[in-house]
């Protein structure tokens, strides 16, 4: 991996309301691969996506996205570099889903690229498995619905980088395999695909590289394999995990002790 | 913070499966995705065009009727007639003594302000409802029209209208802009509204102006108290000229600019994160909006005072017909708005033979219970606010 990396943070701090969230994160992500964050809850993996997003600014060091600084650029150049899901799906008034997924396309409204904004969102639609949808209002969804709308909405946006705040939360079994298959298609078209996981097993399938924190600290970045070993599980989690090599794949599974 | 997240868990048991079997029978959504396909798009358009044009026929039509009704009754014709007098456009005779100067003198500068003011609250109402990303925001709900009436009491009272006539608007102006200001910045949190604080924001806000203005019409002389009392009733009553010569360029604006937001009014309701996610400049667009709200409603109240349900009744109503795309919505708010309006002030002038009702009165007598049903309605479907 010598390229230089899409997406990087060097000895980055984020506060909020004075208190330190993130300490000196170093972090990088290549395009062409799935990087997946992983800690326990209040570790800070949502606010470095939101400090690598542009949202939150930095308290000392810096974000660089492409081969510039973050900080200064307008929301509608960092719209076209990167889109964001959150983990909030909610839409305030009663749109249709297709015009929810077609705000994706604003970004690029008066742009040349705008002329492909319906095949895009017919596609963005079809691959989240919601063109069904398309014509009902998003508040008559199911929280999994939603978050499938939200997720098509970000990938109407067509940005080489994708930050993704647990979008398997509210998904079934079968969908949150789609979310993550989808993830790791984007990426081998040359995307960067940044995603917040929970689910440890999910993660070790389909990264292609983990960076897992405590405490707004990294511990350890790296392969899937190098990442999640018992011990550093069970040090950052307090919970005694066996970490095994699938037997046919070789993917780390990693379970509780129970 | 609490009230939203319980209402939130419960409502995604309850609400969504009701949502399931109601949606296709509600006439909100009446796009079912099995008997609307791709069609629903064509018929949403014919939907707009169709409310466009009935609201806008509507309108000329009551403005016609209302011109003509009153203690001289003049019939349709005769208004046509005396318009087009009055443009230069006709020399025939009148039929009904001193119908011109009637109509010229006293009903069309009022059918006029009613329109303005008509669109200009149901304007601000829409406007409002989408930077807070809420159906239940309104100017005078959450209290931005009683603090710019209390800015034009103080004005009153206070005798600063010495310095010209324009003073009692500036002064609502003034206050209606602070009003505005101070309830957005209490009652948003992490870039979404909490309902709960908006709207207890909007009761301390009336409590605190409602409080403000008896003492005021206490402090002031009989002449003083009368005009607070118009302020606080709301009328149309001696609308004249000048008055719509101030109002019409600040209403054009105002409404041209929430206009040229539609789009990006659009991605409000996203949350403010979700906007900026997708290239909204927010804190700009936000100080544009609520810009435009205080002159929208400032510009009505200074002139006729608080006329409250107007800027929460029309928006809902035409959310309803059109769905919530900004840009065809306030297009059809502003129509509704002002016929709305000119139907209230008919109403007002005509219901109680030799009196006259205060319109404000009357649309918050219709829009309370609007309001209450609103909320209940709001409840049994989404299982609390979102």
């Amino acid at each position: 991996m010598t390229r230089p990396p899409i997406l990087e943070a060097r000895g980055l701090s984020v506060e909020i309301d004075g208190i330190r969230l993130l300490h000196e994160v170093d972090f990088a992500a290549h395009s062409g691969r799935v990087h997946a964050l992983i800690g326990p809850n209040g570790a800070g993996k949502s606010t470095l996506l939101a400090a690598l997003s542009g949202d939150l600014p930095a308290a000392a060091g810096e974000v660089r996205l492409g081969d510039a600084p973050l900080a200064g650029r307008s929301p509608k150049a960092l719209a076209r570099e990167r889109a964001v899901l959150t983990q909030d799906h909610r839409v305030s008034f009663p749109f249709p889903v297709r015009e929810v997924v077609a705000m994706g396309r604003h970004p690029w409204a008066r742009s040349p690229e705008a002329e492909q904004d319906d095949a895009i969102v017919d596609d963005s639609l079809a691959v989240t498995d919601v063109s069904h949808l398309a014509h009902r209002t998003v508040p008559s969804l199911s929280g999994g619905e939603r978050a499938r709308v939200a997720l098509a909405r970000v990938l109407a946006q067509r940005t080489p980088v994708l930050m993704l705040d647990e979008p398997t939360a509210a998904l079934d079994l079968k969908h949150q395999e789609d979310v993550l298959r989808l993830a790791r298609t984007h990426a081998r078209r040359g995307d960067t695909v940044l995603v917040v996981l929970h689910d440890l097993n999910l993660a070790a399938a389909y990264a292609d590289d983990i960076t897992l924190l405590r405490g707004g600290r990294v511990v350890a970045t790296g392969a899937p394999a190098e990442v999640l070993t018992a011990e550093r599980i069970e040090a950052v989690y307090g919970q005694a995990v066996e970490v095994l090599p699938h037997p046919r794949t070789g993917v780390p599974l990693v379970l509780p002790v129970r | 913070m609490t009230g939203t997240g319980t209402g939130t868990a419960t409502g995604t048991g309850t609400g969504t499966a009701e949502a399931g079997t109601r949606g296709a029978g509600t006439t909100q959504e009446p796009l079912d995705p099995v008997t609307a396909p791709p069609s629903g798009r064509v018929t949403l358009r014919a939907r707009r065009t169709l409310l466009f044009t009935g609201l806008a026929l509507g309108l000329v039509v009551a403005a016609v009727v209302a011109a003509g009704t009153g203690q001289l009754a003049i019939p349709p014709g005769e208004v046509w007639a005396s318009i087009l007098r009055g443009l230069g456009l006709s020399n025939a005779p009148e039929t009904v003594p001193n119908a011109d100067s009637a109509l010229w003198n006293i009903r069309f500068p009022r059918v006029a302000m009613a329109v303005l003011i008509g669109a200009a609250l149901a304007v601000a109402g829409t406007v409002m409802q989408a930077i807070f990303a809420n159906p239940l925001a309104e100017p005078g709900v959450v209290g931005v029209s009683s603090g710019a009436a209390l800015g034009a009491a103080s004005a009153i009272v206070f005798g600063w209208t010495a310095a010209g006539d324009l003073v009692t608007a500036g002064a609502a102006f003034v206050a209606g802009l602070l009003t505005t200001l101070l309830v957005y910045f209490t009652s948003r949190a992490g870039g979404r509204t909490e309902v709960v604080t908006l709207l207890l924001t909007g009761i301390a806000i009336n409590a605190f102006a409602g409080g403000a203005l008896a003492f005021l019409t206490f402090l002031g002389d009989s002449g003083s108290r009368e005009e607070i009392v118009f302020w606080q009733l709301g009328s149309l009553n001696g609308a004249r000229w000048q008055e719509v010569a101030v109002m019409l360029p600040l209403i054009a604006v105002a409404i041209t600019g929430a206009l040229l937001l539609g789009r990006t009014l659009d991605l409000f309701s996203l949350g403010e994160r979700g906007a900026r996610h997708l290239g909204v400049r927010v804190e700009a667009v936000r100080i544009t909006s609520i810009a435009l709200v205080a002159i929208l409603v400032c510009s009505a109240v200074a002139f006729a005072g608080i006329i409250g349900f107007v800027g929460l009744i029309v928006p809902h109503l035409m959310r309803m017909a059109i769905g919530p795309a900004h840009r065809p919505l306030l297009i059809a708010s502003a129509l509704g708005g002002a016929l709305l309006l000119l139907l209230a002030d008919l109403a007002a002038r005509t219901l109680v033979p030799m009196a006259e009702l205060p319109i404000g009165m009357l649309t918050s007598l219709i829009g309370g219970p609007f309001f209450f049903w609103l909320l209940l309605r709001t409840r049994r479907r989404s299982g609390g606010w979102g």
